[in-house]
């Protein structure tokens, strides 16, 4: 990766931290719309607390819908962000610098909304704390840890804790760069946050080993978490989710619509907060050449579901499927997910212009995670209608306005949090890039002199 | 008799290497002197003190007590309240393994980042002898040493072209 201009420190800090102390009007503005629509969300749960489920489009048979799809999105969103900051710290990749904090802190806020959804499609959230504590006080009867119910919240907390403090503890040089800038109240607190960090060289080498120890650490939990997710499909024995193949599907699945999300991010934050000077094409380049694998893979793992239900000619499976492929509403959903999701972008990624270019990135990143969402959806909601061999009368899901809402509202709640987010610490690791210009510098090779990177191995 | 802590600051970094060059030479121990950066530079940029650190012992630690916890977890709230199930085993291993993973991984994490702090030697209540410009760039070379060295500490400090010296009775 180039670096195409040299900065010194304090234009860095200059840059980089321009919204930490100065609050623009665009900000103002789009904080405004997105509390707005978060609050609507958090009306319409009042209205469905208040008047019950049967608000909601879910009707027997099918209980899991809107809900869950969203809660299935969220998580694989927030699957890529530690996974790409934890892979590219671990290889050294000096592309990484731009993107790891961004990525991180948006694992963070999409798994804290992904763990709201449960709580929303439990109807009654209080009941949910009958997961963790015994149900039955009396008797000490507890939760049982057979279920896949109990896996989930353990698996999710274990990754929201994991990243949060994956994210503060490389925060904390750049807290410390916002407090010697601060006066009053601000530099208090982030004194507080910086934990009176000094920036000696025994802190930074353990920075760096605490960079890659735990991104060691954390990508197996990535692993572990959207294979459980999967499980609650899996180890039930509703046809089409019964399958082996779910817990590398879902999870390859989570890298390709997180990767994406990535794109979408960095591109809206370069253009936000003017991070020209950081983010490239280059970036955004080598994201893409990654997404095309991820993408492929994925496809592969969506292939094998299929064959491996069209294969055993298990009439309950190939009813589910039937469903899924030539029956509308579910066809040309299907259709749309998978043109979405592969058909249209990764052709596209193909060419290095489009590689390189924002707009098309910005539009395919998005048209990904529209694709995937779908795709979800296609996968819970066809294999609960109940379609078989002698069914005839069968009702398909329409989720209601309630739903929608809420659907929204999740996507403006993981912005929002973003975006208070960046009010209060950089998006970029400062110190990282602070870092990064030190190792640059220039080759000649005959008769071009090309940029380098100087590294101690 | 009591410490004194010197910092000179330096705008560009070989001068701060120069500096804890001379420092030494002049007898410092290199255990007494510090460097303050607002970046990363490569180990041993200064001459630095290779301090010794134990922090691989951390998540070792912390998964060892996951590991337990989850076993205690999941065994613990099936044999409070026994349900058998079709004859089974009342332990069921398989998903057992599952939490107790997640345990073991969530200890390991959770140690790792106190171990990280703990070796950082943070979090710390007072920033003591500092200066803002270090995170703008400039480098701070710290000495600590007996009130009677303070000016030959101060004299290679300003040798080596510090900007400012900065000083703080211990």
């Amino acid at each position: 990766m180039y670096y195409r201009r040299t900065l010194t420190d304090a234009q860095i800090n200059r840059e980089l931290l321009d919204v930490v102390f100065r609050t623009p009007m665009w900000w103002v503005v789009i904080v405004s719309c997105l509390g707005l629509i978060v609050a609507g969300a958090a009306s319409a749960f009042g209205f469905m607390m208040n008047q019950g489920l049967g608000v909601t489009g879910l009707q027997q048979p099918i209980f899991w819908g809107f809900f869950i799809t969203n809660f299935i999105f969220w998580v694989g969103i927030s699957h890529a962000g530690v996974m790409i900051s934890a892979i590219l710290r671990l290889s050294q990749a000096e592309w990484r610098r731009p993107m790891v904090r961004a990525a991180e802190t948006m694992t963070v806020f999409a798994l804290m909304t992904s763990l709201l959804q449960p709580l929303i499609h439990a109807g009654r959230p209080w009941r949910i704390f009958y997961w963790v504590f015994p149900y039955d006080w009396a008797r000490g009867i507890w939760p049982d840890v057979r279920s896949p119910l109990v896996w989930d919240p353990t698996a999710i907390i274990t990754y929201l804790t994991s990243s949060s403090l994956f994210v503060y503890t490389a925060l904390i040089p750049d807290l410390a760069i916002i407090r010697d800038r601060s006066t009053g109240w601000r530099r208090t607190v982030y004194g507080i946050l910086a934990l009176g960090w000094h920036g000696n060289p025994r802190q930074w080498k353990l920075q760096g080993i605490a960079g890659i120890l735990l991104s060691a650490l954390i990508l197996p939990v990535f692993v572990s978490v959207h294979s459980i997710v999967s499980w609650d499909f899996g180890v039930s024995l509703v046809p089409s989710w019964h399958v082996t193949v779910f817990a590398p599907y879902f999870v390859i699945g989570a890298v390709h619509s997180g990767v994406s999300a990535v794109v979408t991010l960095m591109i809206l934050m370069r253009k936000l907060y003017k991070l020209e000077n950081f983010i490239w094409e280059e970036h955004i380049d080598a994201v893409a050449r990654l997404l095309i694998v991820v993408a492929t893979a994925w496809l592969f793992f969506f292939w094998l579901d299929l064959v491996f239900a069209l294969w055993l000619k298990e009439e309950q499976e190939m009813t589910v499927w039937h469903l899924r492929l030539f029956e509308p509403p579910w066809s040309w959903l299907f259709l749309a997910f998978i043109v979405f999701s592969y058909i249209i972008p990764v052709p596209l990624w193909m060419f290095r212009r489009v590689r390189r270019s924002f707009t098309w990135m910005l539009w395919t990143s998005l048209m990904v995670n529209v694709g995937m969402f779908l795709e979800r959806l296609i996968i819970i909601v066809p294999a609960l209608m109940r379609k078989g061999p002698w069914v005839f009368t069968y009702d398909t899901y329409r989720p209601s306005a309630v739903e929608v809402t809420l659907i929204v509202g999740s996507i403006a709640l993981v912005a929002l949090l973003l975006m208070l987010f960046s009010k209060f610490f950089p998006l970029i690791p400062v110190w990282e890039e602070k870092e990064g210009q030190k190792l640059i510098d220039e080759v000649k090779v005959g008769d071009r002199v090309i940029p380098a990177l100087v590294k101690e191995h | 008799m009591a410490n004194t802590k010197l910092m000179g600051l330096f705008q560009d970094p070989e001068q701060a290497a120069g500096a804890m060059t001379k420092l030494k030479e002049d007898g410092f121990p290199v255990e007494d002197l510090d460097v303050y950066s607002g970046s990363p530079f490569p180990e041993g940029s200064f001459g630095e003190h290779e301090p010794e650190m134990r922090l691989y012992m951390f998540p070792l630690v912390g998964a060892l007590v996951g590991f337990a916890i989850g076993l205690l977890w999941t065994a613990g709230t099936q044999i409070s309240y026994p349900l058998v199930t079709g004859g089974k085993p009342l332990l069921s291993i398989p998903p057992m393994t599952i939490i107790m993973y997640e345990n073991t991984m969530l200890g390991a994490i959770i140690f790792t980042v106190l171990g990280v702090l703990f070796e950082s030697r943070l979090p710390r209540r007072n920033l003591g002898l500092y200066d803002e410009r270090i995170t703008e760039g400039y480098i701070g070379v710290i000495v600590d040493c007996p009130e009677e060295r303070a000016t030959a500490a101060e004299s290679a400090l300003q040798g080596a072209g510090a900007e400012e010296i900065k000083r703080e009775e211990g």
